[in-house]
């Protein structure tokens, strides 16, 4: 066996250059080990002796995909920690850009990494010479996804106006119309992308996961929720550390996050749909009733249609908290450093995405710790590759390698970004 | 006969993918940039590869491991026009806060095995590697200026990015001063123009992700900043971000180490 050193940040979005190591034994799948190479960011490390207010500016930065689920979860890992909660016009206003980064992520996902796929085309630039009016409808719904986080964050990567405790700048209700035709728009193309995605030939496969994601009071999660499972676990974020483990598997540096008591879990789209369908706002609803979605999804490929619904669900709920909205007195709640912990899980685009910090009492951060989706969902990206891979071994290397990018991009886009230079290595015995 | 179109390639490498996501963000103008140029290398957007060499090459993040210190310079032999785009890439980013620690200790911190780990001491800019044809400021860079400044290499001139400060950005917008008017820390005097003074504008002192403008007077700044009350800890902290290897943002940041 090959041998490789591989050098993974578990903090950082985990992407550059991708590994496949299959081995099959007598036809079948023995082992998928997925190493992904990313040079080490030290996020962790140089948070210690920052101020709690500067972790959301600087946790933006560990992706530019999804900079809002980082910021929120820094900002309620803090808030937390200093013992204040935000609540009224405020928290509306952090759904609403939640929103926002939901419909410009998933719309990223599904229209340029992961249709392609399905269509036979090597990106969106391609199929745009075939299909020009279906890409420029994902753009056009990717650009009001920019649009909410733009307004409300100030530019649409690395928002420079969320704070812990509020915001710098709360918009005036008349600044939020131009947005709520923008987003009528977007609903239509929403609606147009889930008939769309069910109409893709999809392999008729099925897996039996754990289901990861945070279960709001009767409301579709975003920023707050317990975590819960469908093995049954229910759980503050601030249990987290007691129920999950990071670990070091053999193949790879890269910590793989198991559920301690059982192992592997999914988190995303099809656990949030999974543990949530019934908090969806009635349209997401009918459109997931007529793509055939069933009330728990289980073909990790399909998670492409349970994509577009979220996007259909973010649209109707940023224009509901548009309609609502009520400007607050002030931008942000006044804080008080002291000493304490603090802790947050949000759902990220493509999972949940868990921090901890631990404050010293002049609010300096004395520890932090990050937990991203990826590494959350690796351990099950690696099984369903074993699974699936199987079926596929007779494929040629080319045809198999592209299988499995796809398997991988059923799950995350940042290791999609990976796997379009998957470096396949097959023992397949003989 | 299809016309012949400049061959553009997007390099990734220490970062956090924002500023080349920065051209997937130009939704109105995408299709178009990608019917004057072929996009040859664009590992984010497409899994097509065209060899090189490439017309433009735009680079993002910083080098960080010996692997890539190597793979920039095969990156400019087969560039024609290689041109930076963002913080990391001009500056070493973020990921240079390492550059004042001991990247052992980091590597202990966050890793359970920190021996199993690559890196290099320092996180560089790619002008500390190879020659670079223009430097696009910012974490993230602004969209406006990457399509002026794509469609001025595909022109043959020079891009149009003014090397003056966030004040006068501020000027522009009609914005009052947040240090005058409100007493808010800013770093608006000595950091590069080009997001149109966004900050202010959001009631908020600048904190530098432009980096630092040309001949910026940092020294004089944190005097101001001093009387705003931040303290010795504070001054340092606040040029230590995302552009903390930058020149002038590096050495004024030293001059406040205890
Ligand atoms: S400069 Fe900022 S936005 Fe650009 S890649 Fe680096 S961290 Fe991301
Ligand atoms: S930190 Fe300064 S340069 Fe960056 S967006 Fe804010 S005002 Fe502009």
């Amino acid at each position: 066996m090959i041998v490789k050193t591989i050098k993974v940040d578990q903090l950082a979005r985990v992407e550059g250059e991708g590994a496949l190591k299959v081995v099959a034994r007598d036809g079948v799948v023995q082992s998928a080990e997925l190493n992904i190479f990313e040079p080490p960011r030290f996020f962790e490390a140089f948070l210690r002796d920052r101020m709690y207010s500067e972790a959301p500016d600087i946790t933006a930065r560990i992706c530019g995909i999804c900079p809002v689920a980082y910021q929120m979860s820094a900002i309620h890992a803090m808030e937390n920690a200093l013992g204040v909660v935000v609540d009224g016009p405020l928290r509306d206003l952090r759904r609403l850009l939640y929103c926002g980064e939901w419909i410009e992520s998933h719309t990223l996902h599904i229209y340029m990494l992961h249709a392609p796929d399905f269509l036979g085309y090597a990106g969106a630039i391609e199929m745009a010479r075939d299909h020009a009016d279906i890409v420029r409808r994902g753009l056009d719904l990717k650009k009001a996804g920019n649009a909410i986080i733009a307004l409300l964050g100030g530019r649409e990567i690395h928002p420079i106006n969320v704070r812990v405790g509020g915001f710098y700048r709360a918009p005036r209700r008349r600044e939020l119309q131009p947005l709520a035709e923008e987003l009528k728009r977007a609903r239509d193309g929403a609606l147009a992308t889930v008939r769309w995605t069910a109409g893709f030939d999809f392999p008729d496969v099925e897996r039996d996961y754990e289901f990861v994601a945070l279960r709001g009071d009767g409301e579709y999660p975003l920023n707050q929720g317990r975590i819960v499972s469908s093995r049954g676990l229910d759980i503050a974020a601030a249990e987290y550390d007691e129920h999950f483990e990071e670990s070091h598997v053999e193949h790879s540096t890269a910590l793989h996050a198991h559920i301690k008591a059982r192992g592997a879990y999914l988190t995303g789209p099809l656990a949030r749909y999974a543990l949530n369908a019934a908090s969806l706002s009635p349209i997401a609803r009918e459109a997931a009733r007529e793509a055939g979605l069933g009330s728990v999804c289980a073909n990790p490929f399909r998670s492409i249609i349970v994509r577009a619904v979220e996007v259909l669900y973010a649209c109707d709920e940023a224009l509901r908290i548009i309609d609502q909205y009520e400007e607050p007195d002030r931008p942000a709640v006044d804080l008080e450093p002291r000493a304490g912990v603090g802790f947050a899980a949000t759902e990220a685009p493509r999972g949940m995405l868990y921090h901890r910090y631990q404050l010293h009492a002049d609010g300096k951060i004395a520890d932090a710790r990050i937990v991203p989706p990826t590494s959350q969902n690796q351990p099950s990206i690696e099984e369903d590759l074993k699974i699936f891979a199987t079926a596929w071994l007779n494929l040629p290397d080319d045809a198999l390698r592209h299988r499995c990018e796809q398997t991988i991009r059923n799950h995350d886009p940042c290791i999609s970004c990976a796997t379009h230079f998957l470096r396949l290595d097959v023992d397949r015995g003989r | 006969m299809a016309r012949i179109r400049p061959r553009l390639a997007v390099w990734k490498f220490a970062s956090c993918d924002g500023c080349q996501l920065s051209l997937l963000d130009c939704e109105d103008e995408l299709l178009e940039i990608a019917g004057e140029v072929e996009i040859a290398q664009f590992l984010e957007a497409t899994s097509a590869s065209v060899e090189g060499p490439y017309d433009l090459s735009l680079v993002e993040g910083s080098v960080t491991t010996a692997h890539d210190a190597a793979r920039i310079q095969e990156v400019r032999k087969q560039s024609r026009f290689l041109i930076t785009i963002g913080a990391c890439a001009t500056a070493g980013g973020i990921q240079a806060l390492r550059n004042f620690a001991d990247v052992r200790e980091y590597a202990a911190i966050v890793y359970a095995r920190p021996d199993y780990i690559e890196t290099l001491a320092t996180s560089t800019a790619i002008s500390d590697h190879v020659k670079v044809d223009f430097e696009l400021r910012g974490c993230p860079i602004s969209t406006r200026q990457l399509v002026e400044t794509i469609s001025a290499f595909l022109a043959g001139r020079k891009p149009q990015t003014p090397p003056h400060s966030v004040c006068v950005e501020c000027k522009i917008a009609g914005n009052l001063c947040v240090m005058v008017g409100h007493g808010t820390p800013c770093l608006g005097p000595v950091t590069h123009a080009g997001c149109g003074a966004l900050c202010p504008s959001y009631n908020r002192g600048c904190y530098g992700c432009y980096g630092p403008m040309e001949t910026p007077n940092t020294p004089s700044l944190s005097v101001w900043l001093s009387r705003l009350g931040m303290d010795e800890d504070a001054l340092r902290r606040v040029y230590r971000t995302f552009n903390a290897n930058a020149d002038a943002f590096r050495e004024e940041s030293e001059r406040h180490d205890r």
